[in-house]
C-alpha cells in the first residue's frame, strides 16, 4: 500500500502520481491522509488504480474519473464523481450539492445522505444513495438510474429525459414532466442488481420508479405552463 | 419612377410590417419565435468609429514592404502551453448538431492553413474536427454533452462557456429536426427531441465555485492548457474581474451582435449589450486589475472585415472571434438554391433559419443531401480567402496608422461619429476632444 499524506504532498504531485500508477492488479493500492477539505483530490484518474482517502475532500473528488475505485471515509463536497466516465466512487459518508453531476458512466455510491442536485444532468452513469437527497435531484437527468433508499427532497427529476429514478421513501414533490411509473419485473432486477453492486441490502417491495412523462420533450403551446 | 399613392397610405413606425407579422405569427402559433442567427435591429458598433491615419505627429508604414506582425499568443497567465497564433482572428465555438460536419471540417482546415484556432460547441467534438483542426479549443458547457476526460486532454485550449452574446442567461436550443441519430448519440438523448440545453453549469455556481471548477480542469489536463472563460456581454465590468479572480488564462467576450444556430427572438433582440461599450468596459476591468495583456481578452459578436478587427484592436483586444461571418464565407445567405431558401419561407439576404436544419447551403444542417452542398475543400478554401483578406485589410489600415504589430493599434487612432459611439467606445468624437461622461 503506497500512502501520501496531503499534509505533505500537493495535491497536483498526488494526482500526478496516482495517474501514473500501474493498474491494480498487480500493484498495491493507494491511501491518501489528511485531505482536509482539499480540492480535485483524485481527479481525472485514468487507470484501475484503488484509491482509499482518510478523511473529508472538498469539491470534485474523483472528477471525471475513468476505472479507477475511489473510496472516501469521510464526507465529499460540491461535485464528486461529476462527469465520471468509468470506475467505482464510493462515499461513506455525505456528499454535498452536485453529486455525479453529468456522469456518463460506473457507478457512484453515497452510503449516506447526498445534497441538493444529486445526479443532475447524468449521461449514463449509476449512482446509488444510502441516505436522502436534496432538491433538485436528478434535474435533467438523461440516463442511467438514481437509487435513493431514503427520501427525496423537492422537484425530484424536473426536466427529465430517459434516466430512471428508484426512490425507497417518499418524494416530497415531483418536478416538471417527472411521474411515477410501474415497477415492473423487469425494474425490480435492474434495482436489485444495482443495489447488489453498490453493497447494500434493502427491501425492494419500498421502492418507487420514477421517469419521464415525455410531454417536455417536443414544445407544445398547451404544456406552456410547464416550461 | 416613384408612384404617388392618391390614397396616402402610411405605414406605422409603432407597427411597421415584421412587427404586424410577427403579432400574427404569434397570435396563431401561442410560442414565441425561435431563430438562428444574430440581432437585426440597428446597433452601435464599429461603422460608427474611424482610423486617424498617420499625419505629420505619426510616420506610416509602406503598405507592401514593410513588415507589420499579425502573431498573438493566448493563455501566458498560468498555462504551461500557451496558444501561438499567427493572426489575431479565430473562429468562434459552433456545435456539431447546430453546424454539419462538412462545415466542422472545413472551418478545422481553414483554420489550420491559417494558423489559427477553431473551437468546439454544445455537443462535444467530433473526430473530424479534432483530425482538421492543428489548434482546437474544448468548451465546457453547462449542458456538458459529450464532455469527455480524453477529449478535454486532446484539446488545445479549454473555454468554459458561462454565456453567449446572443442570449446570456440562456441555454442553448436545438430542436429535434436537427437531431440525427449521430447527433443524438453524441448528446445521450432520443433521437428528434427539442434539446434544451441547461443555462448554468451542474456543479458549480459563482466565481468563488469557478475558481475551484477551473482548479479541477487545470489538474485533470496537468495545468498545460490555457482555460478560457467566455461570457456574453451584460455586466462585463463585474464579469471580467470576477473571471481574473477566478483564474482565467483567457476571456471571451461575445457581444450582443453574437450569433445563435437556435434562440429566441426575443432573446437576441432584447438581452445584452453592443459589443462596443461591453469591449470598452472589459478593457477598463482588466486596466483596473493591471492584467490588461497578461490575460488576454477575445472579443466577438459582429465583427465582419479587417476594419472590424482593427477597431477592437486598437481598443483594447488581444484577438477577436468570428462566428457568423464565417458561416457566410462558407455560403450562408448566398443567392444559390434560391427556391430552396423559398421553401422555408425567406430569401437569401435575410435567412435566420439555421434552426430549421433546412439550410440551403448546407452549412447548418445535418440532411445529407443539403449538407453535400458544402464540400469540405471548397468551403475551407473560402474561408481561408476570406480571413487572408481581412488579415490583409487589417494590415492596411495598421500600417496606415504607423503600426509594425496590429497589437500595437490603439484608442488614440480612432475617432467616433457619433455621440452614441464615443460614449459607449469612450473614443473622441470626430473632429473634437470629447467623450461623453469624461468631461
Ligand atoms: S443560409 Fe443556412 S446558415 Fe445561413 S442563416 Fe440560412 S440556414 Fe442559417
Amino acid at each position: 500500500m503506497n500512502t501520501v499524506s496531503l499534509s505533505l504532498t500537493s495535491v497536483r504531485e498526488l494526482n500526478e502520481q496516482l495517474r501514473g500508477a500501474p493498474d491494480a492488479g498487480s500493484a498495491p493500492g493507494w491511501r491518501v491522509t489528511d485531505p482536509k477539505g482539499a480540492h480535485a483530490v483524485a481527479a481525472g484518474l485514468t487507470g484501475h488504480v484503488q484509491v482509499q482517502i482518510d478523511g473529508h475532500v472538498g469539491y470534485y473528488c474523483a472528477g471525471m474519473n475513468q476505472h479507477a475505485a475511489i473510496t472516501v471515509d469521510g464526507h465529499c463536497g460540491t461535485g464528486v464523481a461529476e462527469n465520471m466516465m468509468s470506475g467505482i466512487v464510493r462515499i461513506r459518508g455525505n456528499a454535498s450539492q452536485s453529486a455525479g453531476a453529468s456522469g456518463h458512466g460506473g457507478m457512484l455510491v453515497i452510503e449516506g445522505n447526498a445534497g441538493p442536485r444529486c445526479g443532475i444532468s447524468m449521461k449514463g452513469i449509476d449512482i446509488v444513495v444510502g441516505g436522502k437527497t436534496g432538491h433538485m435531484s436528478g434535474f435533467m437527468a438523461q440516463s442511467g438510474n438514481l437509487v435513493i433508499c431514503g427520501d427525496a427532497g423537492h422537484d425530484l427529476g424536473d426536466s427529465i429525459y430517459e434516466a430512471v429514478i428508484y426512490v425507497g421513501g417518499s418524494a416530497a414533490s415531483l418536478g416538471a414532466d417527472c411521474v411515477e411509473k410501474e415497477m415492473t419485473p423487469k425494474h425490480r432486477s435492474r434495482l436489485q442488481d444495482l443495489l447488489s453492486r453498490a453493497g447494500m441490502e434493502r427491501d425492494l417491495d419500498r421502492f418507487r420508479r420514477f421517469g419521464s412523462a415525455r410531454k417536455l420533450y417536443h414544445f407544445h403551446v398547451d404544456h406552456a405552463d410547464s416550461y | 419612377m416613384a408612384v404617388v399613392d392618391p390614397r396616402g397610405l402610411r405605414p406605422s413606425h409603432t407597427f411597421p410590417a415584421h412587427v404586424l407579422a410577427e403579432i400574427h405569427r404569434a397570435a396563431d402559433q401561442g410560442v414565441y419565435e425561435i431563430r438562428g442567427f444574430g440581432t437585426k435591429r440597428p446597433l452601435p458598433g464599429f461603422d460608427d468609429l474611424v482610423f486617424l491615419g498617420a499625419s505629420m505627429s505619426r510616420y506610416p508604414l509602406e503598405g507592401y514592404r514593410e513588415r507589420c506582425d499579425t502573431g498573438v499568443t493566448l493563455g501566458t497567465r498560468f498555462a504551461s502551453r500557451p496558444i501561438e497564433l499567427k493572426i489575431p482572428i479565430t473562429i468562434a465555438g459552433m456545435s456539431f448538431g447546430a453546424l454539419g460536419a462538412n462545415a466542422k471540417e472545413a472551418i478545422g482546415r481553414a483554420c489550420t492553413a491559417m494558423g489559427t484556432s477553431s473551437t468546439t460547441g454544445d455537443g462535444g467534438m467530433t473526430e473530424e474536427e479534432r483530425q482538421s483542426s492543428e489548434t482546437l479549443v474544448y468548451q465546457v458547457l453547462p449542458s456538458r454533452y459529450g464532455m469527455n476526460p480524453d477529449d478535454l486532454r486532446r484539446a488545445d485550449a479549454i473555454e468554459i462557456v458561462v454565456g453567449q452574446g446572443a442570449k446570456p442567461g440562456g441555454g442553448g436550443v436545438l430542436l429535434g429536426q436537427k437531431i440525427t441519430e449521430r447527433v443524438a448519440g453524441m448528446r445521450d438523448l432520443p433521437e428528434g427531441i427539442d434539446q434544451r440545453s441547461a443555462c448554468r453549469h451542474p456543479d458549480w455556481t459563482g466565481p468563488d465555485d469557478l475558481a475551484i471548477k477551473i482548479q479541477e480542469l487545470r489538474e485533470i489536463t496537468g495545468w498545460e492548457k490555457p482555460v478560457y472563460v467566455k461570457i456574453g456581454a451584460s455586466r462585463p465590468t463585474y464579469d471580467v474581474a470576477l473571471a481574473v479572480k477566478a483564474g482565467a488564462d483567457v476571456i471571451v467576450l461575445d457581444g450582443m451582435q453574437g450569433g445563435t444556430a437556435a434562440t429566441q427572438d426575443v432573446f437576441i433582440e432584447h438581452v445584452g449589450i453592443p459589443t462596443l461599450p461591453a469591449l470598452r468596459q472589459a478593457v477598463e476591468a482588466l486596466q483596473a486589475l493591471d492584467v490588461h495583456r497578461e490575460v488576454q481578452l477575445v472579443v466577438s459578436g459582429g465583427i465582419r472585415s479587417g476594419a472590424d478587427v482593427a477597431k477592437a484592436l486598437a481598443m483594447g483586444a488581444d484577438a477577436v472571434s468570428i462566428g457568423s461571418a464565417a458561416m457566410v464565407a462558407l455560403g450562408c445567405n448566398k443567392a444559390v438554391h434560391v427556391e430552396d431558401y423559398q421553401a422555408i419561407g425567406t430569401e437569401p439576404g435575410y435567412c435566420h433559419h439555421c434552426h430549421t436544419g433546412r439550410c440551403p447551403v448546407g452549412v447548418t444542417t445535418q440532411d445529407p443531401v443539403l449538407e453535400a452542398r458544402l464540400r469540405p475543400e471548397q468551403g475551407a478554401r473560402w474561408l481561408r480567402n476570406y480571413l487572408t483578406a481581412m488579415i490583409l485589410e487589417l494590415q492596411t489600415i495598421a500600417r496606415a496608422n504607423g503600426k509594425s504589430h496590429v497589437l500595437n493599434l490603439e484608442p488614440e487612432d480612432m475617432a467616433a461619429l457619433t455621440v452614441e459611439a464615443a460614449a459607449m467606445a469612450g473614443i473622441p468624437l470626430a473632429g473634437t476632444s470629447w467623450i461623453p461622461g469624461k468631461g
